[in-house]
């Protein structure tokens, strides 16, 4: 295979350099910038139209950059065409050729590469036995259900060992139940296999549970980059914060730094938050938390490290495992806030009063 | 299904659009010396003379071959073209395929003149060559709409995937894209093949006396002496087409299925 992604080593790193596309319909891409390391999980997470899909059309080489560069193992790529890009890739709906056996679908990458037959036919096998579905190489795809279609997708992306697997919301089209099973065994395969996925998915939960980093897109731009405890725990700006996981924004004003830390009014408390950057005295900006990361207060408190607030108790959700309260600050910013269920707990009524306390590590300026 | 007419009405219109058939069916059994219906008498008498009189089979086998070479030319020409046309941006999709499709639109008389007049300054007219070219610009728009309409069913990204697999482009068209518009090219050509064999003003024009098709030895027959052996060649005919149509069908029916079947 001359002139083709070379196929040693387990996983290939992969660089986008400035990458663009520019489109007249939505999914524009403008200016994307991301290393992604040799055997790593790299999920792309943004809602529709952000731009992921084109990213990783691009890197697949099925659309052509505008301007800027992709590199796989340090080589430019973007002047080579798909079929000798050597990357494995699973679609959303499979994309099995519907006039082929499983067998055949899943050899198809091999005799491309002209691997003879006795071999070809054991390496179907072994992929077969890879994705649980051994004795099923006779049927067609029609025959079988989408989570046995999409494990049929995912063998024959894999059967030719490619170093890098991209993978565009496989699992967008199964029910939950599939789904989450499905997640597991692509994070076993990711393990087993050592290569590198990079992976779509508009599912800010599925992205949590999968990745090793995810990259959250926005308007075309990665908005931050980061393991998915960084971007839960320390989303950088707003959007990051509002599309994973659920967050509280509250309006500030700045009063000044302590050390690393801002100090800010904020419905008439005091409020300190983690801060990357160090705003003026005065600024207006927005710290935001996690809503189970707040809790009622009982007793006195460290108020270097927690947060104190006065709140109205606007609605009460029993939820089960956990309940969830609506509250209203002083000036009638809304927060909620998530607290374990529990027999010993007495539960807040609506309109009670009451003081809520969180982390200073948990209150980020954004 | 409770339709709008009444059923016996529905059943009568059935019958005056198979009447002519009908009759046409009874007459080339018929034992009589001329055309007369209903039959006095059954027998094979007319389809004998048929298949023994050189002057019927003469012009049959022409126009199975001037259909047969139709068909290769149409199908290999209409179906590159459908492939283009999936291709093309939108504006310039309108104006080719209406191109392509203009001779579904323009009658087939004024077609005719034309390739008369073109045809007849290269000494074409009364050669085969010069039916197989006509019918083949006939037939090119049933190949293009039959390739179009299964392309369409079609999902670009299996294309794809077959690339991310290490197909080649060509390796791409013959493994995956071919076997899968495979069943409109077959009911396309089906569709060519009857519209040559079929085909009568063209060959009016363009047989002169060295290429009479069938269609128009029939002409000719029905215009100077009239006995059941048309009758019993009409038969043969409508047998033979209603096969091809049926067999289109069928073909257009389980490509349906396959489609549907797959996600």
């Amino acid at each position: 295979m001359r002139d083709t992604v070379s196929s040693t080593g387990r996983g290939a790193s992969v660089s986008l350099a400035g990458l663009e596309k520019s489109y007249e319909r939505v999914g524009a891409v403008n200016g994307v910038s991301l290393d992604i390391r040799s055997g790593e999980f790299l999920t792309l997470l943004g809602p529709s139209g952000s731009g992921k899909t084109t990213t990783l059309m691009m890197i697949a080489g099925f659309e052509q950059p505008t301007k800027g560069d992709i590199a796989i193992d340090g080589i430019s790529v973007v002047a080579m065409p798909p079929h000798k890009r050597n990357i494995g890739m699973v679609f959303q709906n499979y994309a099995l050729f519907p006039h082929l056996t499983v067998a055949e679908n899943i050899g198809f990458p091999l005799k491309q590469r002209g691997v003879p037959k006795a071999e070809r036919t054991k390496l179907v096998g072994e992929a077969l036995e890879l994705v649980h579905l051994p004795g099923y190489g006779g049927r067609y795809p029609r025959q079988l259900s989408g989570g046995q279609q999409q494990r049929v997708a995912l063998a024959r992306a894999i059967v030719f060992q490619p170093r890098l697997l991209l993978m565009d919301e496989p699992l967008g089209a199964l029910d939950k139940q599939l789904r989450e099973n499905l997640q597991l065994e692509m994070r076993r395969l990711h393990a087993d296999l050592g290569i590198t996925f990079i992976y779509v998915t508009h599912d800010q939960e599925e992205a949590l549970t999968m990745s090793d980093r995810i990259a959250v897109m926005n308007d075309g731009l990665v908005a931050q980059i980061g393991s998915p405890e960084d971007l839960y725990d320390r989303p950088c700006n707003r959007f990051v914060a509002g599309f994973i996981g659920e967050s509280n924004f509250l309006p500030a004003t700045v009063r000044g730094m302590e050390g690393d830390i801002v100090v800010a009014d904020c419905q008439g408390a005091v409020v300190r938050a983690l801060c990357p950057g160090r705003p003026g005295s005065g600024a207006q900006v927005t710290l935001t938390t996690r809503p189970e990361r707040l809790r009622f207060a009982n007793g006195a408190h460290d108020s270097a490290t927690v947060n104190r607030m006065s709140v109205t108790v606007t609605e009460a959700v029993f939820a089960g495992e956990r309940c969830r309260y609506m509250l209203q600050a002083a000036d009638g910013t809304s927060m909620v806030l998530k607290e374990p269920s529990s027999a010993a707990i007495r539960r807040r009524t609506v309109g009670e009063q009451a003081e809520i306390a969180w982390s200073v590590a948990d209150t980020i300026l954004v | 299904m409770r339709g709008i007419l009444p059923k016996s009405f529905v059943g009568l219109i059935l019958l005056f659009l198979a009447f002519p058939i009908v009759v046409v069916f009874a007459v080339s059994f018929s034992s009589a010396n001329y055309l007369t219906f209903p039959p006095p008498a059954l027998s094979l008498k007319w389809y004998r003379v048929y298949f023994s009189a050189e002057n019927w089979l003469a012009p049959t086998w022409l126009s199975i071959w001037v259909a047969a070479c139709t068909v290769v030319l149409s199908t290999f020409l209409g179906t590159l073209a459908a492939l283009g046309l999936a291709k093309l941006p939108r504006p310039l999709k309108v104006l080719v395929s209406g191109l392509i499709l203009s001779p579904l639109i323009v009658p087939v008389i004024v077609v005719s003149i034309g390739v008369y007049y073109a045809f007849s300054k290269y000494g074409l007219v009364g050669k085969p060559i010069a039916l197989v070219l006509a019918h083949t610009s006939l037939a090119v728009p049933f190949v293009v709409t039959s390739v179009t309409a299964t392309l369409a069913g079609i999902d670009p990204r299996l294309e794809q995937a077959a690339l991310s697999l290490g197909a080649t482009p060509r390796g791409t068209f013959f493994q995956v894209t071919l076997p899968l518009i495979q069943p409109g090219v077959i009911v396309g050509a089906l569709f060519a093949f009857i519209t040559s064999f079929d085909e009568l003003i063209v060959a009016l024009f363009l047989s002169g006396q060295g290429a009479v098709t069938l269609p128009r030895r029939m002409w000719e027959d029905l215009r100077y002496a009239i006995d059941p052996t048309i009758a019993a060649v009409s038969t043969l005919t409508i047998v033979f087409t209603a096969i091809l149509l049926g067999t289109a069908h069928y073909l257009r029916k389980r490509a349906e299925q396959n489609r549907t079947a797959s996600p």
